[in-house]
């Protein structure tokens, strides 16, 4: 107001309509350019929290060697891939038949989420070979690591599988959830290829 | 009923920052630091430093939370951590540049911010506490940046703050105590490195933010001072506006801005393309490990700590019955303090180098390339010429302080203008 410079401005506003609609389109490009400058900046600070390279080393495949397991186990001490438990278990015959057979009380007994296996595990072992399971150790309800039960885990059948102690959710010897528990998908099969009879690559 | 018609006849940002001001002053505290802070007209280059100090605190801050995310404060693990951030976290090597980076900016853009306050005399009254608080700011910054130039645990962090802690310990009587429970061992340890951790990303940073917090209320209860010196407060209009001042909002924060993309311009050319400034800014030491048995070939300080350094090593005698070493480390103090004593030893009737007499444009001159001379003599190996260079520097450097209530007094100076000019 009091000022010259103030008053020189707003006189010449009032003479030139475009320098106001000027001024407008000089602040919008302006705050354009300062808004990509800051998101930007902001990148490398949120890019920052990602896995850095040794997390991404330490998450890389793992090699099992499954020579000493026998019908009927689990593999022990259980092996980790990303941290993460992996339950590696030896169906004997009389299990891998019942997988087949005892699947009424299964919330999703034929693997319908593509999400919880890969492409080769969509069968009723949900594994590649019938003899050897190979599940992700992580309730899909809140994350706890169930476990193994050798048998009577089925009430009916008598079957072993998974138990979880968290919140009572039961999962059959293919990691498939039972309906009814407050699991809502069967255990996640994570990937994996045979090396050779005796040696699994995880991850 | 008519109020609250009104009220509800607002559009919704209007009428939420009302009911925000009901309950928090946002408006008048907006009006009161920026929109109606009326600063003085005629500022020029030298005042844009203390903005930029404060862009580089956030600077500092936010990179330096980030690297804590991933720095571990242990004798095994730091060096490899910082190695660790450097090459496996994603953008960890900006993150580190922009810290390390920052911290020469922040005493480049601190002693051009300084410089300015000796030049127009920003320090005189009513300005004495401001420039108090503000170089309690300067000192808090240089413990900030040393406690943190131990963290990388390099050797050189490692033997640097070996030589500064050692300094305490020419103090008479206390001083080989004193060392001890600085560092909490025998020699500088896991355990210094915890607490310098501790003092460099907590205690150092709230004491910083709390004093520059103290220093923007001071100044904006006194008002800026400007390159003529002269009081824009004593000149108002009808409205008490200052003729002389315009509103900081948005006259100045444009004008910062704009400052702030220029430096930001050197600052990026800085950390992308030399953010080790040929061993100025990171030193090669460093990049070894902390070895307690082995000290690299040539000690020196960072490049913002030479001057003072270069002083302390200036002090090759005994004086007044002080020890060579301890003469060094009070002549060091000295030199760091005695500018607070600026208010009350300038005697000049004007504030502004350009209505003072030439007696102090030659003595702020000649402080100036002094200071530089130090700062260099400081970085190089120490010699039997440098150590003379570095004495009469250091002569030159109290002079201008101790002298000044005689010079300031005796010269000519020119009459101030009534009004501040271009």
């Amino acid at each position: 107001m009091s000022d010259g410079a103030v008053n020189e401005a707003s006189d010449e506003a009032e003479d030139n309509g475009t320098t106001n609609s000027r001024r407008y389109f000089l602040i919008q490009a302006t705050s354009a350019v300062a808004a990509v400058g800051a998101v930007g900046a902001a990148w490398p600070f949120v890019k920052y929290w990602t896995p850095s390279a040794k997390a991404k080393a330490a998450g890389a495949p793992v090699r099992v060697d499954i020579s000493k397991l026998a019908p009927g186990e689990m593999l022990s001490p259980i092996v980790a891939w990303r941290g993460k438990p992996i339950f590696v278990v030896y169906r004997d015959q009389a299990s891998i038949d019942a997988l087949t057979t005892d699947v009424s009380g299964l919330a999703d007994p034929d693997s319908a989420n593509p999400e919880m296996q890969p492409e080769f595990a969509v069968n009723p072992w949900r594994s590649e070979r019938p003899e050897i399971g190979i599940y992700l150790g992580i309730c899909t309800h809140l994350g706890c690591s169930p476990k193994h039960v050798v048998t009577d885990n089925f009430e009916e059948s008598g079957q072993g599988g998974f138990f979880c102690p968290c919140h009572g959710s039961k999962f059959d010897l293919a990691g498939r959830v039972v309906s009814g528990v407050p699991a809502p998908d069967n255990l996640e099969v994570p990937p994996y290829r045979f090396e050779s009879d005796t040696v699994i690559v995880i991850g | 009923m008519d109020k609250t018609e009104a009220q509800g006849s607002k559009s919704g940002l209007a009428g939420a920052m009302e009911w925000v001001d009901a309950r928090f002053p946002a408006t008048e505290t907006f009006e009161y630091h920026m929109s109606k802070y009326y600063a003085p007209k005629n500022f020029n280059f030298w005042y844009y430093f203390g903005f930029l100090a404060m862009f580089v605190l956030v600077n500092q801050l936010v990179t330096g939370v980030w690297l804590t995310m991933n720095y571990v404060p242990s004798g095994d693990g730091a060096f490899a951590s910082v190695e660790y951030i450097m090459r496996d976290v994603e953008y960890g090597w900006l993150m580190r540049y922009l810290h390390s980076t920052g911290a020469s900016f922040f005493f480049v853009v601190v002693y051009l911010h300084m410089y300015r306050a000796l030049r127009y005399g920003s320090y005189r009254g009513p300005r004495e506490l401001l420039w108090l608080i503000g170089m309690v700011i300067f000192i808090a910054l240089m413990a900030e940046g040393f406690f943190g130039y131990l963290l990388p645990w390099g050797n050189m962090s490692y033997w640097g703050a070996q030589v500064i802690v050692s300094l305490f310990g020419s103090i008479p009587y206390i001083g080989p105590d004193l060392m001890e429970w600085i560092r909490g061992d025998f020699l500088m340890s896991e355990t210094t490195l915890n607490r310098f951790f501790a003092l460099h990303v907590v205690a150092l940073p709230l004491v910083l933010c709390v004093l520059i917090f103290v220093h923007l209320v001071a100044l904006h209860h006194v008002g800026s001072n400007n390159p003529d010196g002269i009081e824009i407060k004593k000149n108002k209009d009808e409205n008490g506006v200052p003729r002389d001042g315009i509103p900081f909002h948005p006259y100045y924060t444009v004008h910062d801005i704009h400052a702030m993309v220029v430096f930001l311009f050197i600052f990026c050319a800085v950390v992308f393309f030399a953010p080790e400034m040929g061993g100025y800014f990171l030193e090669k030491p460093n990049f070894e490990m902390a070895d307690p048995l082995k000290t690299p070939e040539h000690i020196a300080p960072v490049w913002y700590y030479t001057p003072f350094y270069a002083m302390l090593r200036a002090a090759t005698f005994p004086l007044f019955g002080l020890s060579a070493k301890f003469l060094g480390f009070v002549v060091m103090i000295g030199a760091i303090v005695i500018p607070m004593a600026l208010p009350w030893l300038d005697r000049s009737p004007v504030k502004s180098i350009r209505y003072k007499g030439s007696i102090s444009r030659i003595m702020l001159s000649v402080f100036v390339v002094s200071f530089f001379i130090l700062g260099y003599l400081g970085t190089q190996a120490p010699s039997k010429a440098g150590t003379i260079a570095a004495q009469i520097c250091t002569a030159i450097y109290f002079a201008y302080f101790v002298l000044m209530p005689w010079y300031t007094r005796v010269e000519n100076t020119k009459p101030e203008p009534e009004r501040v000019t271009g």
